[in-house]
């Protein structure tokens, strides 16, 4: 595959995010499906190939009336959408499929009709962590990063500067669930969650669907929507189970992804304008800055508390206030690519001035999994 | 104590359970380069399907790092739960209940050494650590 041969051509979020109690999980698919197809241009009879999670692209494509010749049901969490546009830009490369349709819903707050999350006894969770109490995800995914404070210095201040920073993203977006401007004293001052994690520095629970379409340049030619070029893709696994994550002070399965991406795209973090590290909890976007390069080993916690990452910083990050502030419906990796799309088209909310490329870096599980793309206005 | 999730054992992993619930800790390492890892598996981690042989660990282990959880699940509250990630002495990483200690952060200091015990689940018994400084004075 060419860099930017593939891209996105078109985008779309459901009508309404956040909370949503009337919406099945189901229909936030295909919603956001329909807004993507109507984003893009095209109809049902155009798109031949459907890929999701959560609920099965089988009955997301059956039920807007979709063939398709193409199937991807990838599930590894959160990042599993950056891993569909992976694989559909191979499948639109190698001629498996010409126009491909990622759909995104989940009723995280509402429930409504929502497929659970279920650890199996036997599995390596329920064999070697849930006997130890290890309950939602703000148990487990937060566990590393006592080490890391201990190794690389990160300081609990820093922790704490992450939602800050983020919040100023969120106050310049309508629809973000919470755009009041904090401060490092009321994340310390919000309630004790999984020390060292405050309620601030975890995501929210909300209700939401974004879809994506995904087809060649070339098709895109004739098509109304504002092309994305997939410039570069990657993606990783690493355990499934948080304990055995080799190091914790930096994830294999960031580090090997971005690389991956990088490497396709021909690129360095020196050419990327605009990055979305998905961040279900404060610590992620700490990780996201080292293991992808924009930063040194230790530094990431200073670059983000001294604004760096903030409106009029050097490097734009998680523009529309992340998962922290903006939505977390469960499988939040489609609205970071939803956020990067917009600001490459130069539509965003928030929009950072003259922005080319975009950088989107996804987790699946605790560290389990991770994928990454990079997006641009333009083929270089 | 019924509250709590009770585990499942694979085959591959019944031996290890079989151990815990007699109150032993038994890994398994690689019969090739003599690694040991967690958790039990049928090959080895780090030879294409090496041979894999069990032992009884030391029992000793170090903090590497943890969380207190502050709104834990049934049968771990209504108290904050510390939840930790122990190095074993003999090299593998596992999650574990860190007992007989404060769960504030200034009792739980990384790198104190630890102490092997096993905790009750069902049929079968968890291993959990407590402070080493505190089994010597015991």
């Amino acid at each position: 595959m060419k860099p930017g041969e593939v891209v996105i051509v078109g985008a779309a979020e459901t009508d309404e995010i956040g909370h949503v109690p009337t919406h099945s999980a189901l229909r936030l698919n295909v919603e956001s499906a329909v807004n993507a197809m109507n984003d893009a241009g095209v109809s049902i009879d155009d798109i031949d190939g459907i890929a999701g999670t959560g609920n099965y692209p089988i009955d997301v494509a059956h039920d807007l009336g979709i063939a398709p010749r193409w199937v991807d049901n990838t599930s590894v969490g959160g990042c599993s959408y950056l891993m569909h546009v992976r694989h559909a830009a191979a499948a639109i490369a190698t001629g498996m499929a010409s126009t491909v349709l990622i759909t995104h819903g989940e009723s995280g707050r509402s429930q409504n009709n929502q497929y659970p999350y279920q650890v199996e006894p036997f599995s390596p969770w329920g064999q070697y962590e849930t006997p130890y109490g290890v309950g939602g995800m703000y148990s487990n995914f937060t566990i590393p990063v006592l080490r890391m404070m201990k190794e690389t210095g990160l300081t609990h201040e820093q922790l704490a500067s992450v939602p800050v920073a983020q919040r100023r993203w969120a106050n310049l977006t309508p629809r973000a669930a919470q755009r009041d401007l904090i401060t490092e004293e009321d994340v310390f001052a919000s309630p004790m969650i999984a020390y060292p994690f405050h309620r601030l520095q975890c995501c929210l629970r909300t209700d939401g669907g974004g879809a994506l379409v995904v087809t060649s340049a070339e098709r895109a030619r004739d098509l109304p929507g504002a092309a994305v070029h997939v410039l570069g893709t990657g993606e990783a696994s690493e355990h499934p189970v948080v304990s055995q994550m080799g190091d914790f002070t930096s994830s294999r399965a960031f580090r090997t992804s971005s690389a991956e991406a990088f490497r396709q795209a021909g690129m360095s973090p020196e050419d990327i304008d605009h990055l979305m590290v998905y961040d279900a909890f404060a610590h992620l976007p700490i990780f996201g800055l080292e293991d992808l390069g924009f930063v040194g080993r230790g530094e990431a916690g200073a670059f983000i508390a001294e604004g760096h990452t903030s409106p009029g910083g050097q490097l734009p990050m998680n523009t529309n206030g992340g998962g922290l502030s903006y939505t977390h419906t469960g499988m939040y990796g489609m609205f970071a690519i939803q956020e990067a799309v917009r600001q490459v088209r130069g539509e965003a909310a928030a929009q950072v001035p003259g922005l080319r490329t975009s950088f989107v870096q996804g987790v699946g599980g605790m560290f389990m999994a991770a994928a990454s793309l990079i997006l641009a206005n333009d083929v270089p | 104590m019924t509250d709590k999730p009770v585990p499942e054992p694979t085959p591959e992993a019944l031996f290890f359970w079989e151990r815990a619930t007699a109150g032993e800790l038994w890994i398994q390492r690689c019969t090739t380069t003599g690694k040991a890892f967690f958790y039990p598996r049928t090959y080895s981690p780090f030879v294409t399907g090496g041979p894999v042989e069990w032992f009884r660990a030391s029992g000793d282990a170090s903090l590497y790092s943890y969380i207190i959880d502050h709104r834990p699940p049934p049968g771990f509250g209504p108290g904050p739960n510390p939840i930790a990630v122990v190095e074993l002495a003999e090299g593998p990483r596992m999650m574990t209940s860190l007992v007989d200690v404060d769960p504030v952060p200034e009792e739980l200091i990384l790198d104190m050494p630890l102490r092997v015990d096993f905790e009750e689940r069902g049929d079968w018994a968890v291993p959990v650590f407590r402070p080493a400084a505190q089994e010597a004075a015991a």
